[in-house]
């Protein structure tokens, strides 16, 4: 057995490319998750009641099913019901409504976490409900919903590979093509295996990071 | 959707759940020994105990998988796709494990430890009687939810060919072109799967009482 790293490293353009699109898919599906994902919580908390069950049994059905079943029913299924996507379109569809069923319980936990006092001191000087969210519980959560967050959008980062099914041409299904086009299979996904592991570290430092500067607005005592 | 192709997918199902136990088991016993050595005061035992929850948490399951089933014929080491796909799913579980169990006997109370000192139990005594079951106790709902992040993972293992749940469905619809119906029903096996998983945790913990501190 031998490893030639040669072999993939001449292909570096197309590897730095195919890191960029990764990148590309996760932060973009990512600030839809989020986005989605506050806007299901927000509705669930002050919507009617029949919303907050709809929206719940969402919530449920996405977590409880893997990601690569939820995307093959998009991507594969899709044209069968009218919705004909691209792969990268149907990724960042895929990843935003699967990511948001997580934030949405992430938010969720964050609003229920600020102390009923606040909400009701916002109430008795007549905030209007979307200056309560805006004012005291979106600023409240967001110390304390930040660890989970981080969490969640890592664990995004990594599901982003599983995009190579659908063929969106990301790192790991670009290195898996440079690997069959060498015969490198090995080296490519070893080299593939520590471009995951940095960003994941690199992504982890970050939110260490942030936390530790954020940890002064930390003012909703559980 | 007739009955005898769901029958294809149940049986697929259950193939799935097999392989899952399997490595849930299995993760189960490396994460036990790597949150031993990360907890371990020795140096040269903590480090790579780090190190392998960074890494095996640090890499998509899918990328460890497609690089265990190749690194294994490479190595000398010629097994069905199934023992590749075990592999990979244990050792990710395995770093996750670790660290749920790590901060179970992180969460053991010192006073139970200071009294069974007292009352001269030997440390091996203590960690099989006082500390194991109770960090098994405290860590029981991270690990029934683990038991169910690797059901939905055990889904890429269709990628190395594995014929469960997900490839059964995949193959199907190469031959009948019903995406719909094949991928809807996978998905509420995987559903009924993880919702049986989770109440039978949610039972487990009202009956393992002790430890709850």
């Amino acid at each position: 057995m031998r490893f030639d790293f040669a072999l993939v490293a001449s292909r570096l353009p197309d590897i730095f490319h195919a890191l960029g699109v990764t990148l590309f898919m996760w932060i973009v599906g990512l600030i839809g998750a989020v986005i989605l994902g506050f806007g299901v919580a927000v509705a669930r908390r002050f919507g009617p009641r029949w919303l907050d069950l709809a929206l719940g049994g969402y919530v449920e059905l996405f977590r409880g099913t893997p990601f690569l079943i939820q995307l093959f029913l998009l991507y594969f299924g899709g044209p069968y019901a009218g919705l004909s996507l691209d792969a990268i379109p149907a990724g960042l569809v895929g990843l935003s409504v699967y990511g948001a069923a997580y934030f949405s319980e992430i938010f969720r936990a964050g609003f229920e976490a600020v102390p009923a006092g606040h909400v009701e001191a916002g109430e008795c000087l007549g905030l209007s409900q979307a200056q309560i969210v805006r004012r005291i519980l979106l600023p409240e959560m967001t110390m304390l919903v930040l660890p989970a967050a981080v969490n969640m959008a890592i664990i995004l980062l990594k599901d982003t590979a599983v995009m190579s099914v659908i063929t969106v041409n990301e790192l790991t299904l670009t290195i898996s093509v440079i690997g069959t086009e060498f015969y490198a299979f090995v080296e490519a996904y070893f080299l593939l295996a520590l471009f995951y592991w940095g960003l994941v570290e690199i992504c982890g430092w970050i939110g260490r990071q942030s936390e530790a500067r954020l940890s002064r607005f930390r003012f909703a005592a559980a | 959707m007739t009955w005898t192709l769901f029958g294809l997918l149940v049986e697929a199902a259950l193939y799935t759940v097999a392989i899952s136990a399997v490595s849930i088991i299995i993760g189960f016993i490396i994460g036990m020994g790597v949150s031993a050595a990360r907890l371990s005061p020795n140096r040269w035992l903590a480090i790579p105990a780090r190190a392998f929850v960074s890494f095996f948490r640090g890499v998509p399951l899918l990328v460890l998988l497609l690089l265990i089933y190749n690194l294994l014929p490479v190595i000398g080491v010629n097994v069905p796709s199934v023992v590749a796909a075990v592999v990979g799913l244990s050792l990710c579980t395995a770093a996750y494990q670790a660290e749920n169990l790590r901060g179970g006997f992180a969460s053991v109370p010192r006073g139970l430890l200071e009294a069974a000192d007292m009352a001269g139990l030997t440390p091996f005594q203590q960690l099989v009687r006082i500390r194991a079951p109770i960090a098994f106790r405290l860590t029981l709902p991270s690990l029934v939810n683990e038991a169910i992040m690797i059901l939905k993972a055990s889904s890429l293992v269709s990628v190395v060919g594995v014929i469960e749940l997900t490839r059964m469905a995949q193959d199907l619809n190469t031959s009948l072109y019903k995406p719909i119906q094949l991928y809807a029903a996978a998905g509420l096996l995987y559903f009924i799967i993880n919702r049986i998983v989770a109440l039978a945790g949610a039972a487990a913990e009202r009956r393992f009482t002790w430890g709850r501190a």
